[in-house]
C-alpha cells in the first residue's frame, strides 16, 4: 500500500538481472549503505561497534563462504573454522614476516592460502558424495588445528601459541580504533558480498546449483564436475580465509587456534541453516541471530528475579535453545529466516488485504 | 619387537572400545536411517545419571536400570519430536537435526548435573598385567572382554532369534516389514533399548577410564571414522573398523609421533578413513548405493 | 523436407554391455542418418535405456565401436559427448529441482559460454553481453516450446507434463546435432502426447536436429519416425522403416502382438 510497485517495468534483460528490481528497494539499499558507512562510525558507541557490528559482519562473510560451498554447490562441510584459521594465520605471518606488505594485500593472500588448503581437502569430493564428504572436511578441521599448534613457526614461536594482531594501517591511516576496524570490516564485507552476488548469479553459480541438485545430469549436459566442485571449495575457502583474518585482526585482536575449533565450524553451519541455505540475505540474518541471541537471552534472564537462574545455567539454556531452534528450523522452515522474510514481504505487499 | 606387540595389543583393545561405541551408531542407523550425532550426548546423559545416582547411594544395578530407562525415554522423545517430522528428508538434513539435538541434550545434561568431572570406579584395578613379557592394562583387558561378550550376545540376538530377524527385516525395508505384519514401533523400541544398553556400557567403560566429563560426548567423533571404514550398516564392519582405527591410531602415535609431532591421534583416524573412502566409497562392508538415471 | 543421400550421423557396431556378468546388450549395430527421427522400441528390460546411456557416455560398453559424426569414439565420458553436440532427456526427469525453468534452460547452454567465471564475477566486458545473448537464446527455446508463462517457476513445483517439456527445452538449448529422448511421452494423456509429438517433429523439421527416441506408444512411433529399431532381450530384432518393421513377424511375436 505504501510501496508503489505499479508502473515499473524492465525493458532490458540487464534490468531483470538486478537483485533489487524495484526502485524503492534500490533506494533502500543505497540508504542503508549510506547509513552504514557514514552515520554509524560517528554515532555508534564502542561497545556496539566492537562487540556486535564487527562480529556480525565477519560472521555474515563466513556464512557466505560456507553457503557458497554447502548452500549453492551442495557439498557439506564441517571444516569452515579450519579455513578461517588458515586465513588468519597466513595473514598474520605475511604481516609479520614480509615488511611493507599492505594490509589489504596480506588479507587477500591469506584468503588465497585458505582457498588452496580448502581446494586440497575438497579433492575427495570428486569421488565421494553426500554425507561421507563430511570426513574430508572434518579431517581438515582436526589436521589444521593440530598443525597450527604443533609447528611454532605459524605463531612466530610465541610460547602459548597465541599471537596478537599487528597494527592495522591502510594507506597510512591507522584503523585500530573501533570505528576504524568497523569501516575496514564493512568495506571488505560489502565488496566481497558484491562479488559473491555476481558469482551466484553467474554461469558458475548455476553450475554449482546443478551439481547440488543432480550431478549426474549436470555431467551429461556438459558441466565439468571436477572444476565446478573444486572452484566451490576454493572460493568458499577464500571467503572463509578473509573472514578468519578479519575475525582475528578486526574483532578479537588476537589469533589463536582454539578460537577456530569444531564449535566454530558448527556455529557457521548453524548460521546458514538458520539464515537460509542458498541465500545471500540469509547470511546476514543468520549471523545477526547468532550474535544477538546470547545477548537477548542474558538480558531476558536478568529481568527474572535474581538467583532463579545463575550465570552458569544461562550458557546451558543457550545451548538448549540453540539446538532446539536448529531442529525447529529444519522441520518448519528449511529455507530459514530468508524465506520467512520473503513471506513477510509478500504479505506486506498485499496488506491490508490477505491474499 | 615385544614393544610393538604391546602397542598393537593396546591399540586393539582400545579399538574394541571404539567398536562398541560404533555398534550403537550402527544399530540406530539400521533402525532409523540416520547417523545420530546426538548419540554421544545421549550416552553422556545416561552415564551422568548413573554416576550421580551412585553418588547418592543408589545401588549399582538399580542405577543402571534407571539410567537405561532415562536413555530410552529420551530416545522415544527424539523419535516423536525430531525424527518423525523429518522422515523423508535428506540424510544431511537429518544429520544437522541430530547436531542440534546433541546441543539440546548436552545443555540439558550440564544444567541438570553440573559441569564438574565425576570419577567412576567400577571396581577394576588398573594394575598392569604381565603376559608373555608384555605389560597390558588389566582394565583394558576387562573392557575388551566385556565388549567382546556384548558383541557375541548381539550376534546371537540378530542372527538366531526371531526378534533379530524382525530387526534385520526392518533395517532392510521398513515398508515391506510392515506389510508382513512386523510391528515397527516395537522393533524400534527394542533397537533403541539395545543401542542404549550398548551405549551405556561403552559409556561406563570410557567414563571409568577418562572420568565422566564432557569430552565423553565427543566420542561420537571417534565413531565416525570407524563407521566410514566399516560401513554404516554392518556390525561386523564396526568391529573390524574399530580394531583398525584403534590399532593404527596407537601405532601412529607411538611410531610416527616422535617424527611428526604429538597429538596426531586427533586427525589420524580421519585421514585413514578418507583414504579408505577414496578406495572403497561404501566402506569395507557397507552397501554400494546404485544410482539409476 | 527431402532427404538427400543421408550421411550417417551415428553408427553403432557390435555394442555389448554387461553388468557384473549379466549381459544387458548383446552385439547391437545400427545407423542413424543425419536429419532423421529414429525410434528405439521394444519390451521393458530390452536394453533401450542402457543403449541410450552408452551413446550419451554414462555407461561404457565392454565391446563395440561408436562413430559419431564420422569420428570414432571408444571410451568417452558424458561431458565429452555433450561437447560433441549430443543432448538428451531422461526417463525419470533429471531436472534441477531447486532452480527456475529459465535457469534450467540456461544450464543447457553452459557449453556455449566463452567468458570465464572471473570475468563474470567482476562483471567485466563480455560477461554482461554474453548474459544477454544467452538469455536471448534461452528465450527462443522457451518460446518454441510455449513455456513462457512458467519461466520463473521453480521446476520442482511444476506438473509432470510441464517438467518433461522443460527437460526437452534444456536439451534443445544446447543446440545439439543429435537429440536423445528417453520416453518423452511417458505418463502423458492423448492430448499431451499429440502436443509433444508435434514439438518433436518441429524440432526435427525446423531445426534440422536428428532425433533418437525411446517410445512405447506404437501409434506415435509409426506416425513420426523415419526409421525404427527394435530391441528384445538386449538384441536387435528389427531395423528399417516403420512399415517394414510393423510387418516383421519376429517383431510382431516379441512386441507388437497380433489381432486375435
Amino acid at each position: 500500500m505504501f510501496y508503489r510497485e505499479a508502473g515499473q517495468f524492465n525493458t532490458r534483460y540487464a534490468e531483470g538481472r538486478r537483485v533489487f528490481t524495484l526502485r524503492q528497494d534500490r533506494h533502500g539499499l543505497a540508504a542503508l549503505l549510506a547509513v552504514a558507512f557514514v552515520v554509524v562510525p560517528w554515532v555508534g558507541n564502542d561497545y556496539w561497534l566492537s562487540a556486535i557490528l564487527i562480529p556480525f559482519l565477519v560472521l555474515s562473510l563466513a556464512g557466505l563462504g560456507l553457503n557458497l560451498l554447502t548452500g549453492y554447490a551442495g557439498q557439506l562441510s564441517l571444516g569452515s573454522a579450519a579455513f578461517m584459521a588458515v586465513g588468519a594465520f597466513a595473514t598474520y605471518n605475511l604481516e609479520v614476516r614480509v615488511s611493507g606488505l599492505p594490509l589489504l594485500i596480506s588479507i587477500a593472500l591469506g584468503g588465497l592460502a585458505a582457498a588452496l588448503v580448502s581446494a586440497l581437502f575438497g579433492l575427495p569430493s570428486l569421488r565421494i558424495k553426500g554425507f561421507y564428504l563430511l570426513v574430508s572436511t572434518l579431517a581438515a578441521q582436526f589436521f589444521v588445528g593440530w598443525a597450527l599448534t604443533r609447528f611454532g613457526w605459524f605463531s612466530n614461536d610465541s610460547a602459548s601459541g597465541v599471537i596478537s594482531a599487528p597494527r592495522l594501517d591502510i594507506f597510512g591511516v591507522n584503523l585500530d580504533a573501533p570505528a576504524g576496524r568497523y569501516l575496514l570490516t564493512l568495506t571488505v564485507v560489502v565488496a566481497l558480498f558484491w562479488l559473491g552476488k555476481n558469482l551466484v548469479r553467474s554461469e558458475l553459480g548455476r553450475q554449482w546449483m546443478a551439481v547440488r541438485d543432480m550431478d549426474t545430469a549436470a555431467a551429461v549436459i556438459g558441466i565439468p564436475l571436477a572444476k565446478t566442485k573444486l572452484l566451490a571449495f576454493a572460493l568458499s575457502g577464500f571467503y572463509l580465509g578473509v573472514a578468519g583474518a578479519l575475525w582475528a585482526f578486526a574483532y578479537l585482536g588476537t589469533v589463536e587456534p582454539h578460537g577456530f575449533d569444531l564449535n566454530r565450524s558448527f556455529q557457521i553451519l548453524f548460521i546458514i541453516i538458520i539464515g537460509g541455505l542458498g541465500s545471500l540475505l540469509g547470511n546476514f540474518l543468520g549471523a545477526a541471530f547468532i550474535v544477538l541471541f546470547p545477548i537477548l537471552l542474558s538480558n531476558l534472564v536478568s529481568l527474572l528475579p535474581s538467583g532463579l537462574i545463575d550465570a552458569g545455567q544461562v550458557e546451558n539454556l543457550q545451548k538448549m535453545f540453540f539446538g532446539a531452534l536448529i531442529i525447529l528450523f529444519l522441520i518448519k522452515e528449511p529455507e530459514g529466516l530468508a524465506r520467512l522474510w520473503q513471506r513477510f514481504r509478500e504479505r506486506a505487499r498485499l496488506w491490508p488485504l490477505r491474499y | 619387537m615385544e614393544f610393538f606387540f604391546e602397542v598393537l595389543i593396546g591399540g586393539l583393545l582400545a579399538g574394541v572400545m571404539y567398536a562398541l561405541v560404533a555398534i550403537g551408531f550402527v544399530l540406530i542407523y539400521k533402525a532409523s536411517g540416520v547417523f545420530n550425532f546426538a548419540q554421544g550426548a545421549m550416552v553422556l546423559f545416561s552415564v551422568l545419571t548413573f554416576v550421580s545416582l551412585l553418588e547418592r547411594g543408589v545401588p549399582f544395578w538399580l542405577a543402571f536400570l534407571i539410567s537405561l530407562a532415562a536413555m530410552l525415554l529420551i530416545a522415544v522423545a527424539v523419535e516423536r519430536v525430531v525424527l518423525r517430522p523429518l522422515v523423508n528428508r535428506s540424510p544431511i538434513t537429518l544429520f544437522m537435526a541430530t547436531l542440534g539435538l546433541s546441543y539440546v541434550i548436552e545443555g540439558f545434561a550440564q544444567a541438570l548435573w553440573g559441569a564438574q568431572v565425576h570419577g567412576l570406579d567400577l571396581g577394576i584395578s588398573d594394575e598392569p598385567l604381565e603376559l608373555g613379557g608384555m605389560l597390558l592394562s588389566q582394565f583394558d583387558i576387562f573392557a575388551a572382554l566385556t565388549a567382546a561378550s556384548l558383541v557375541a550376545l548381539l550376534s546371537w540376538l540378530f542372527n538366531k532369534t526371531r526378534l533379530g530377524l524382525a530387526l534385520r527385516a526392518v533395517a532392510d525395508d521398513p515398508l515391506a516389514a510392515l506389510a508382513v505384519g512386523i510391528r515397527l514401533q516395537r522393533v524400534w523400541v527394542v533397537v533403541w533399548t539395545v543401542a542404549g544398553f550398548v551405549g551405556l556400557v561403552a559409556g561406563l567403560l570410557w567414563g571409568a577410564r577418562l572420568g565422566v566429563q564432557f569430552s565423553l560426548s565427543l566420542v561420537v567423533l571417534k565413531a565416525l571414522p570407524v563407521l566410514i571404514i566399516g560401513g554404516f550398516t554392518s556390525i561386523s564392519g564396526a568391529i573390524v573398523g574399530g580394531l583398525i582405527i584403534g590399532a593404527s591410531e596407537k601405532l601412529a602415535e607411538v611410531y610416527l609421533g616422535p617424527i611428526i609431532g604429538s597429538g596426531i591421534e586427533n586427525w589420524f583416524p580421519y585421514g585413514l578413513a578418507l583414504l579408505f573412502l577414496l578406495v572403497r566409497p561404501a566402506g569395507l562392508f557397507g552397501e554400494r548405493a546404485i544410482e539409476r538415471v | 523436407m527431402t532427404r538427400t543421400a543421408a550421411t550417417q550421423l551415428l553408427e553403432l557396431d557390435n555394442i555389448s554391455l554387461s553388468f557384473k556378468g549379466v549381459k544387458a546388450i548383446t552385439d547391437i549395430s545400427f545407423r542413424v542418418a543425419a536429419g532423421e527421427i529414429c525410434a528405439l522400441i521394444g519390451p521393458n528390460g530390452a536394453g533401450k535405456s542402457s543403449l541410450l546411456n552408452i551413446i550419451s557416455g554414462v555407461y561404457q560398453p565392454q565391446e563395440g565401436r561408436i562413430r559419431f559424426d564420422n569420428r570414432e569414439r571408444r571410451r568417452m565420458r558424458a561431458h565429452d559427448v555433450a561437447v560433441r553436440g549430443v543432448a538428451r532427456t531422461f526417463q525419470n526427469i533429471a531436472l534441477f529441482k531447486g532452480m527456475s525453468v529459465l535457469d534450467n534452460v540456461l544450464t543447457g547452454r553452459n557449453l556455449k559460454r566463452r567468458s570465464t567465471w572471473i570475468e563474470q564475477a567482476l562483471r567485466l566486458g563480455r560477461a554482461a553481453r554474453e548474459d544477454d545473448s544467452q538469455r536471448e537464446a534461452a528465450e527462443r527455446v522457451i518460446a518454441f516450446l510455449h513455456l513462457q508463462p512458467w519461466r520463473d517457476a521453480l521446476v520442482g513445483t511444476l506438473p509432470y507434463g510441464l517438467q518433461k517439456r522443460v527437460e526437452l527445452a534444456r536439451a534443445l538449448a544446447a543446440e545439439p546435432r543429435l537429440l536423445l529422448l528417453d520416453e518423452p511421452m511417458a505418463g502423458m494423456n492423448a492430448d499431451e502426447k499429440q502436443q509433444m509429438s508435434r514439438f518433436i517433429v518441429d524440432i526435427n523439421r525446423e531445426l534440422g536436429t536428428t532425433v533418437l527416441l525411446i517410445e512405447h506408444d506404437i501409434g506415435v512411433v509409426m506416425s513420426i519416425s523415419d526409421h525404427v529399431v527394435v530391441l528384445d532381450y538386449g538384441r536387435k530384432i528389427g531395423d528399417g522403416s516403420p512399415e517394414a518393421v510393423r510387418q516383421d513377424p519376429e517383431v510382431i511375436s516379441a512386441y507388437l502382438g497380433t489381432r486375435h
